[in-house]
């Protein structure tokens, strides 16, 4: 589904990706840890098409297609969905017509049977309840005077709607006290099936007690420097990332 | 159109003779003088007291200089090269109805979305289309004289309710009021008259078309407005014109009268032509329209401003009488060499007079965009208050945005309070829309839409989805 080989990318000319890979099939769960600076939401940015965030070698296919030659509206298209670390408000812009222009644009370009404004009203109500949502925010302008925890939930809503192939998840977990991370868990894991990945980007281990990994890869400078299973986090958990990356001051009580 | 060119040739020569006999042709040659007028007065069969009112504002004017003060540049505009009257052909006998309204005329209102049958069937809107000079078709008359409301063109106006003409043209925006409003008073042509009777409630929006046609016309519209005391009336004027090359302008004067405990909304959606992205073409749209507001009256301004070569507008509420209320919203969006200096001007004179300004502008391209507001509280105006909200948005880099807030207060219990805004659309915006699959056309509507939803909501709703369509139309291309 995502195959990542020897990727190299800059942001605004300054290198952050040095040679990264990794691989995603349908049906995987892969968490990308480590510290600070080591290139994580570059990673999701890149993929996602960011406006300066290059590509500078190697490559990233995505179902086959390079995701160089996309634009960010291509990729979305295609089925890749990046939920924001930090979702920008737009003021005056509804949730509701928000979720209803990108539902229109992907569900035709996935060729699924686009969904009339009734069927889309009652699949958003149904959703906002699922992630503790009130079905008023639909109304409101998308993210516009939302609590930090209300906008991430708002961004798992759209994934959930969307029904991404693959999904990735920039620090999700970032400012959501414990209830929250719950119903945010939730709703990733009501997503899990054997046709989509879904790649969480995360600075702890405290997100993957509730959505349990398939793969943990650990991010230093840029490339992945170790993989494992889902135990490799609880080891990351005692050790801190000093351990792999041989800096002791980077350790577990970094605050993100 | 060549034809209509060498058309334009004939009669021109024609006139060559000069103005003492009254042709059968429809545009007069370019140019203006006394004699011109009485054409235009004649030609109207309007009574001497017009004619000589047309004659004294025409004098004034010719002392009058064009005001210079306006954030705009553009060449001088010849006014001997413009023709002051113009009817389509078929028009010399007016019809009496929709019937017999030349059908290629109503494919051209067609064109421009406003088929006037089905809006008269689907969308229950009285329209008086104004095409060029002469009102063609007005419809709902006869639902709406139930009500006892007037509704008709200025010219029918003059002839059937001369007491009331009499009476308010020119009370509003006196015909000395300013340049391009003392040139509309001596050549006006046509336009609407509305008449709300004492404590009636209009039944149906009023609506009008206007649109310029032929080339190198000037349209020079006289709208009147007088509600009576306790009436309500809602009015929506839509423009557009087709495109050409050679610059044309467009100076209307619109004036309101709300007498005590009345309410005016007047909604405007103007898409003149704009001219193309270098600047070339399009019209000058300089317009004078303002609205006096007695007791416990209420006129609201909501205006959608897209088109147009050069802007120069404020629509403006002067609250005479106490606890009168004026509000004013706008959406004026430039692109391409678009320039526009709009604004409002709100005059309290009463005591607890209340007013709303709420301005979005938006820029693209090279075009520059300018508020320029008055608010100015009179020495009795005790307890009055303004709130004004101008917003600015700018869609790249080569455009330009400026804001002339003028505030002058005279009684110290006024409160009137400023917010101003200048953004961009951010690139994290843009990302998120297209990062849902969104294109980046589409994306920059949205966001510029939800810019202006406080505004769009005060407009009744066909209107609302109109201007909606019109924004993505003139976004078109926007985003680079």
């Amino acid at each position: 589904m995502l195959e990542i080989r020897d990727l190299h990318a800059a942001v605004a000319g300054e290198p952050i990706l040095k040679g990264l890979n990794l691989t995603v099939n349908a049906g995987e769960v892969h968490a990308i840890m480590g510290p600070n600076g080591s290139g994580k939401s570059t990673l999701a940015n890149v993929l996602a098409g960011k406006d300066n965030y290059e590509i500078t070698g190697g490559d990233a296919l995505f179902e086959g297609k390079s995701l160089a030659d996309l634009e960010p509206e291509e990729r979305a298209q295609l089925g890749l969905f990046l939920a924001f670390q930090y979702p920008v408000e737009i003021p005056g812009v509804s949730n509701m017509e928000f979720l209803k222009a990108a539902l229109e644009a992907t569900r035709k370009a996935q060729g699924k049977e686009e969904w009339d404004s009734v069927t889309l009203l009652r699949k958003a109500r149904e959703t906002c309840k699922q992630v503790d949502l009130d079905p008023q925010f639909l109304k409101r302008g998308v993210n516009e005077g939302f609590s930090g925890g209300e906008k991430k939930r708002n961004e798992i809503m759209q994934m959930l709607l969307m029904e991404p192939k693959l999904a990735l998840l920039d620090e999700t977990d970032s400012g959501l006290d414990i209830d929250a991370l719950q119903t945010v868990a939730r709703g990733v894991n009501s997503l899990r099936s054997p046709e989509r990945g879904i790649v969480l980007v995360t600075h702890y281990q405290r997100l993957l007690d509730y959505i349990v990994p398939d793969f943990v890869h650990v991010l230093s400078n840029g490339q992945i420097i170790k993989s494992g299973g889902k135990e490799l986090a609880h080891e990351l958990e005692e050790h801190g990332y000093g351990w792999l990356t041989g800096d002791r001051n980077d350790g577990k009580d970094q605050s993100a | 159109m060549s034809t209509q060119a060498e058309l334009d040739k004939v009669i021109s020569s024609e006139y060559e003779a000069g103005f003492t006999t009254l042709v059968e042709s429809d545009t007069l040659p370019p140019g203006l003088n006394e004699d011109v007028i009485r054409v235009i007065s004649a030609k109207k069969g309007e009574p001497e007291w017009l004619l000589e009112w047309r004659l004294d504002a025409y004098r004034n004017w010719l002392e009058m200089a064009e005001p210079n003060w306006a954030h705009v540049t553009y060449p001088p505009v010849d006014l001997n090269a413009i023709s002051y009257y113009s009817a389509p052909k078929s028009m010399e006998d007016r019809p009496q109805s929709l019937d017999e309204v030349d059908p290629e005329l109503l494919d051209t209102y067609k064109k421009l979305g406003i088929p006037l049958h089905e809006q008269e069937m689907l969308a229950g809107v009285a329209v008086d289309a104004v095409f060029d000079s002469v009102s063609v078709g007005t419809t709902f008359k006869a639902k709406l004289a139930e009500a006892g409301v007037i509704f008709c063109s200025i010219s029918e106006a003059v002839h059937e309710h001369p007491e009331l003409v009499k009476k308010y043209l020119g009370s509003v925006v006196p015909k000395g009021d300013n340049f391009f409003a003392g040139l509309n008073s001596a050549v006006f042509t046509d336009g609407s008259f509305v008449y709300i009777p004492k404590g009636v409630r209009c039944p149906m929006e009023l609506s009008t078309y206007f649109r310029i046609n032929e080339a190198n016309t000037g349209q020079f519209e006289r709208t009147l407005i007088v509600a009576d005391e306790g009436s309500y009336v809602s009015y929506l004027e839509g423009c557009t014109a087709p495109q050409r090359d050679e610059n044309q302008l467009h100076a209307a004067v619109v004036e309101l009268v709300a007498l005590p405990g009345a309410e005016i909304k007047y909604s405007t959606v103007q898409n003149w032509y704009p001219g193309d992205k270098d600047g070339k073409g399009g019209i000058y749209n300089f317009v004078t329209k303002r609205g006096v507001a007695h007791d416990n009256a209420k006129i609201s301004w909501t205006q959608v401003e897209t088109g147009s070569a050069i802007t120069w507008k404020y629509p403006s509420v002067v609250l005479r009488g106490d606890n009168s209320v004026g509000e004013f919203y706008s959406v004026a969006l430039t692109r391409h060499a678009q320039q526009a200096d709009t604004g409002t001007k709100m005059i309290h004179l009463g005591k607890n007079t209340r007013s709303t300004i709420v301005s979005k502008g938006i820029s693209a391209g090279k075009s520059s965009n300018a508020y320029r507001g008055l608010v100015r509280m009179g020495p009795r105006a005790e307890n009055a208050r303004n709130f004004t909200q101008c917003d600015s948005l700018l869609l790249g880099d080569t455009c330009g945005a400026h804001t002339f807030p003028y505030i002058e207060s005279k009684h110290p219990s006024a409160t009137i309070e400023h917010e101003a805004t200048t953004s961009k659309v951010s690139d994290d915006q843009l990302f998120l829309c297209r990062q849902r699959g969104i294109d980046p056309e589409k994306a920059i509507s949205m966001i510029v839409n939800g810019f202006c939803k406080e505004v769009f909501k005060e407009l009744p709703m066909e209107f609302a989805v109109e201007a909606g369509k019109l924004l993505e139309v003139s976004l078109e291309g926007a985003v680079g």
